[in-house]
């Protein structure tokens, strides 16, 4: 258990310092940093506090705080995963329609280059 | 000299036929001139799918007009690029052909005339309407029945080809189109899209022809991944529309 509490506290440590890195690197925007830095907390303070550890787990109704610890890895790691589905089916829709639109704007432009009568 | 898409002078009964074509060197071309020699005079469009073949060289020395694509946005972000063009200019009706030429070109004047007299909002050309349905492969016929009996009551009448991509459409189903299209595998979710608008559609017998060059994008293996992908679009639409047909309406509103 200890063991587990002290590997998941060097994670969580490297976790916020590649966050930290990244972000000072802008090879993240802020905005979507905020989600692994309490993320990387959240994981951080679970490892260092025991005694929530158990209270988590003995409110799940789990005999072993360990699989607490686990499933709120997952939970964390699962919000955090439908957080960025959204994100990206956002952005990916965005894409699509400016991808349109320039191809649009190209082509009324390639109209007018070409000196026909634009509609 | 491409000809111009510009609406002819009767501007009820302007007609664009859409050409999607992604690495369709090989048979664009004969696409091209296939609709010019069937419908003489209607402007041709190839929305060019960022092929990294001739496909735009050879549709332009065809005589269409091409719509470039920045980067590939797939067959639904293809077709909507087509719509939304279209839309702009103020077309009545759009016919989409595809770019491999398995739709047999002499077709397009029976949809047109079904578009204008039957008061559809969009036009199917099927494949399955005459007995013609064989040049599908296996796997993708289970699919399409797996479909038909998916889309009958969520539809309310039969449609025997729901992934035909031989479709016309009016201008009331090409607003629609133009802001909201399916991406990807957009022809069956396009319907239940148009039926909860409570637009019509109808379809009419058209030939298909065997693909000659080129590969399907749908293979057997995909095959799967379609029935699942579609089957969730489906029903996310009928949600989406159910819930706002439940939605009670606002104070001081009829």
């Amino acid at each position: 258990m200890d063991r587990l509490l002290n590997a998941l506290t060097v994670v969580s440590v490297l976790l916020l310092l590649l966050v930290l890195s990244s972000v000072r690197r802008a090879h993240i925007r802020v905005e979507y940093s905020v989600s692994w830095l309490l993320a990387a907390v959240a994981l951080l303070i679970l490892s260092r506090s025991r005694g929530l550890l158990e209270a988590a787990s003995h409110k799940l109704g789990l005999s072993d705080p360990p699989l607490a610890l686990l499933l709120v890895i997952g939970c964390v790691f699962l919000l955090m995963f439908y957080r960025f589905s959204v994100i990206i089916s956002k952005l990916r829709d965005d894409n699509i329609a400016l991808a349109q639109r320039l191809a649009i704007l190209e082509y009324h432009l390639q109209t007018f280059r070409d000196g026909q009568p634009h509609v | 000299m491409p000809e111009m898409l510009v609406p002819p002078p009767q501007a009820d009964e302007s007609l664009l036929v859409i050409v999607p074509a992604f690495n369709e060197e090989a048979a664009v071309g004969r696409v091209v001139r296939d609709i010019h020699a069937a419908m003489p005079g209607t402007p041709v469009l190839v929305i060019d799918d960022c092929s990294i073949d001739a496909t735009q060289v050879v549709a332009r020395e065809a005589g269409a007009r091409v719509l470039a694509l920045p980067h590939h946005l797939g067959l639904g972000g293809c077709v909507q690029a087509g719509y939304k063009l279209a839309f702009e200019l103020g077309y009545r009706y759009v016919i989409r052909v595809d770019g491999d030429g398995q739709h047999d070109a002499r077709d397009i004047p029976r949809v047109f005339h079904a578009l204008r007299t039957s008061g559809c909002e969009m036009v199917i050309g099927s494949r399955f309407l005459d007995g013609n349905g064989s040049s599908s492969g296996a796997v993708r016929g289970i699919g399409i029945r797996f479909f038909r009996m998916v889309l009958r009551p969520i539809l309310g009448q039969a449609v025997h080809d729901p992934t035909s991509g031989f479709v016309g459409v009016n201008s009331n189903a090409l607003q629609v189109f133009s802001k909201s299209f399916p991406l990807e595998y957009p022809e069956i979710e396009a319907l239940v899209v148009l039926q909860r608008k409570r637009f019509r559609f109808m379809e009419i017998p058209c030939q298909m022809h065997p693909r000659t060059t080129g590969r399907s994008s749908i293979t057997a293996v995909r095959s799967m991944y379609y029935i699942v992908h579609v089957l969730l679009g489906v029903f996310v639409n009928v949600l989406k529309f159910d819930q706002r047909a439940r939605r009670p309406p606002k104070p001081g509103k009829s």
